[in-house]
């Protein structure tokens, strides 16, 4: 398998042995995923994916195929389906008893956040939450306050149980040669509680959360309208559309557009913020953003002290003749 | 008319939102002499609670908080919003204390109690730690059904109904009491706390516990060897128009 090459990349991995939980939706890996395996594979040793759900094949079949999965273990079960923490979570701790896993990884997303803290009390265990860095196979790094500090911490505990931000990390490649698969151990599923439905935003659009360009409005929208502005230089860019707290309070657009501390984190290699102002909250989820570009018209706007192009303009002027400058 | 319930709501005490925080001298931590209050999503908590007393009077609400003696200041805040009474687990130095330990502390205190909770409502994270664990971790050493970072929550009986922020929209669980709650942002608006009830809060009764007390180990897991600065963008860049944008972003950024 592909993992034979990983020890000439990593000198470290004696021992260890690290499972990646593989979030899926509709039969697609989760892009964090992908960049949980990249710092998976930084641990050194092997990493075996886990894919759960109620038909887990064809996602199994796709994630045996990257680099650095060395096996993959298929867990087959109605109650998986919807990620469901208290069903899941009983599963990583029979898969860990089983394989003596010393690293359970997965994106620091609405699911990792969900399930991985669960597991990791069920095994009497620290959490280690959204790491940027890893120093060794006990220290991580980790932003705290809002990516105000950086935090290295290092862990005592026999199984580091670690959610991974996924902009922090490179996305795992495709490779040619698969794992082998085989069933997970079965576990106890007690579900307690039900999935009742979802609403999701359909978007033509990337995901916001590894977009390469992303275009965000603030509360210089003054309304939902004239998003549309933004969505048609997004669209111009091949970006995704981003918000600003103040933007989805005011219900502009869906919460799940919130670039920030408690929204996403994104670090595309273009981002626009457009009509916004520039709170901690909202830095916290751009910062990391390779080229900022900040539109405003106030000048003495926060944004525009971490903005590398910064226009003091009004947005409903610059934002149309930005749109149709660049698909010149 | 929902039944009374004994709602357990968990408050901390961290640096406010509004601080621009900055690593202390020793770089082991950030410099905590600066304003602190209620975690926001805290604030969420207590609100939701108190709603649900609103419509069925009977239900208590207990706020709790872990820190050292100044989470006191919290609680009483908890209490002017509109909690029953409270219960503080004091500790000497809260900035090794870590969500497993707290969430075994909350257990423990769930289990101390004649009465069980019905009901435990957490912020979804604590905005010092950004960790995001201690509901979960609490739903899974109780072994009860967590609805994580919820923002609408409908109690009938002993049913509960939410509405998860999840990645890429909403979704909704189903379940039954007893239950943890962890709060999004839009679950609702915190009230302010009038004068009158602050005043008020000053007479609820305040029960004080230790660690020992309780019978848990809070000794950290995470030793947190150091604490830096974030590297500094060099931003501040202002172009004059639309056409130099467009440029500079092609030319020089290379990024169009």
């Amino acid at each position: 398998t592909r993992s034979t090459l990983a020890p000439r990349f990593y000198t470290t991995g004696a021992g260890i042995n690290t499972l990646l939980y593989v979030e899926h939706k509709d039969g697609s890996i989760s892009g964090a995923t992908l960049n949980a395996l990249t710092a998976a594979k930084k641990l050194g040793g092997s990493v075996t994916a886990l894919v759960a759900g109620d038909a887990p094949e064809s996602v199994a079949d796709q994630i045996a195929k990257f680099q650095g999965i060395s096996k993959v273990l298929t867990a087959k079960n109605a109650a998986y389906t919807h990620s469901l923490p208290e069903d899941i979570a009983p599963l990583l701790v029979e898969a860990q008893s089983k394989f003596g896993f010393t690293h359970l990884v997965t994106g620091h997303t609405a699911v990792g956040k969900n399930v991985f803290p669960r597991a990791a009390a069920l095994m009497d265990v620290a959490a280690i939450s959204d790491i940027t860095g890893i120093e060794s196979e006990d220290t991580f790094v980790r932003p705290i306050y809002a990516g105000n500090a950086i935090a290295t911490v290092k862990t005592s505990d026999k199984i580091k149980v670690v959610t991974v931000r996924g902009t922090a990390f490179d996305a795992a490649l495709d490779g040619e040669q698969a794992a082998s698969t085989e069933s997970a151990p079965s576990a106890e599923t007690l579900s307690l509680t039900q999935w009742a439905g979802e609403e999701i935003m359909k978007s033509d659009r990337p995901d916001l959360g590894n977009a390469k360009r992303v275009v965000s409005g603030g509360r210089g929208m003054k309304n939902g309208e004239n998003f549309k502005m933004l969505y048609d230089l997004a669209d111009k860019m091949g970006a995704a559309v981003g918000a600003s707290r103040a933007a989805v309070d005011a219900g502009f657009v869906d919460n799940s557009l919130q670039v920030g501390q408690t929204g996403k984190i994104v670090a595309p290699e273009l981002y626009v913020a457009v009509g916004i102002s520039g709170a901690i909250q909202h830095l916290a989820g751009m910062k990391d953003s390779k080229t900022i570009v900040a539109i405003n018209k106030d000048g003495d706007a926060p944004i525009f002290q971490v903005a590398d192009y910064g226009l003091v303009d009004d947005l409903f002027k610059a934002v149309p003749e930005l749109t149709e400058k660049i698909s010149k | 008319m929902s039944n009374p319930l004994r709602i357990f709501v968990p408050v901390k005490r961290v640096v406010d939102y509004a601080v621009k925080v900055r690593v202390n001298a020793t770089k082991t931590d950030v410099d905590r002499n600066v304003k602190h209050s209620m975690n926001p999503f805290d604030e969420i908590a207590v609100e939701e609670a108190v709603r649900i007393k609103e419509k069925s009077p009977k239900t208590e609400v207990v706020a709790i908080s872990c820190g050292t003696a100044k989470s006191q200041e919290t609680l009483r805040t908890a209490l002017a919003m509109g909690a029953d009474r409270a219960v503080h687990v004091e500790v000497k130095d809260d900035s090794t204390l870590q969500p497993l330990a707290v969430a075994k502390l909350l257990k423990a205190i769930a289990d101390k109690e004649a009465e069980k909770p019905d009901l435990f409502i957490l912020g979804k994270q604590a905005i010092d730690d950004d960790a995001s664990q201690t509901g979960q971790m609490l739903a899974g050493l109780l072994n009860w059904p967590q609805t994580a970072f919820a923002s609408k929550v409908e109690i009938n009986g002993k049913d509960l109904k939410v509405v998860r922020e999840i990645d890429g929209g909403l979704e909704t669980v189903a379940t039954k009491l007893p239950a943890i709650i962890t709060t999004d942002l839009r679950l609702n608006e915190p009230r302010y706390a009038s004068l009158p009830n602050i005043m008020k809060a000053k007479k609820k009764p305040l029960v004080k516990l230790t660690p020992e007390d309780l019978g848990v180990d809070i000794s950290p897991r995470l030793q947190t060897l150091k604490v830096e600065e974030p590297a500094k963008r060099v931003g501040g860049r202002k172009v004059e128009n639309v056409d130099e944008l467009v440029d500079k972003l092609r030319n020089e950024a290379k990024v169009l």
